[in-house]
């Protein structure tokens, strides 16, 4: 559940990013590579788990599936928040400098 | 387990070798041109030839395994597979369950940052073959308008 809501989230960030190509001001391109990092390890995970456990790992107890669903919105809103952070720290748009600097201002 | 591990230290490799890799291509630069932009241009043999700078081509890696890794740590942290006091790893803490960490970082986590890197190898012809044909389309527009130029 958790690799199919990172793919997801990578499907739909690739997208938008690639909507709005070339121009990358938000930084989509970025947050698309987050997920597809994130897609391919899970990817990984999930053979060997499957090679482990065979048929059972595609029935997960309700419990389980809750927990995974749980996760991969976390991840998912973890992604954002590192996509976020990159953006105000590099500031493509020069928004987050303006502000300071208008706010450095003698009144 | 600790499976994250392997491509992180992979991305530390990855990042430390796109640092040395722009240095030495802004350092191709004419000094007027890398200290406007800062970063490597578009660069290219020919005037018309525009290529993606090997730099930016390793950044893409850098974003796949780093972004990868933390989604991954955090995974791990859900799971309490890492806590923030010594030894960080559960599993590290005895013996036993020590041995069955490094052997998923052996397995689990070597796929996991050769997938990776084979995501980007694709990644990397798909720009290749792009920038080839970008380029033939441009010399192909060149080649015409000289044409043109010489029948007026």
């Amino acid at each position: 559940m958790t690799l199919l809501v990172t793919v997801f989230a990578a499907i739909i960030s690739t997208v938008i990013w690639y909507k709005h190509a070339p121009q990358d001001e938000l930084k989509m391109g970025t947050l698309s590579l987050i997920y597809w990092g994130a897609s391919l390890m899970w990817l990984v995970d999930a053979i060997f788990e499957f090679a482990e456990l065979k048929s059972a790992y595609f029935n997960p107890a309700p419990a389980d599936l809750l927990n995974e669903l749980f996760l991969g919105l976390s991840v998912t809103a973890l992604g954002l928040l590192i996509w976020l952070a990159i953006l105000l720290l590099k500031d493509p748009r020069g928004v987050v400098r303006q502000a300071l600097k208008r706010s450095a201002k003698p009144q | 387990m600790a499976c994250f591990i392997v491509p992180t230290l992979e991305a530390i490799a990855t990042t430390a070798a796109t640092r040395a890799v722009r240095r030495r291509e802004l350092a191709s630069l004419p000094a007027e041109q890398a200290a406007a932009t800062g970063q490597p241009a578009e660069s290219g043999s020919a005037k018309s030839e525009a290529v993606i700078p090997f730099s930016r081509k390793l950044g893409w890696l850098n974003k796949l395994l780093w972004g990868g890794s933390a989604l991954l740590a955090f995974e791990h942290v859900w799971h309490g597979e890492v806590v923030p006091w010594f030894p960080f790893l559960t599993a590290a803490a005895d013996p036993s369950d020590r041995a069955a960490m490094l052997h998923e970082m052996a397995t689990v986590g070597v796929s996991m940052a050769l997938l990776v890197t084979a995501a980007w190898g694709f990644m990397l012809l798909a720009a290749h073959v792009l920038e080839k044909r970008s380029n033939r389309a441009q010399a192909d527009a060149d080649l015409t308008r000289s044409q043109a130029g010489g029948l007026s």
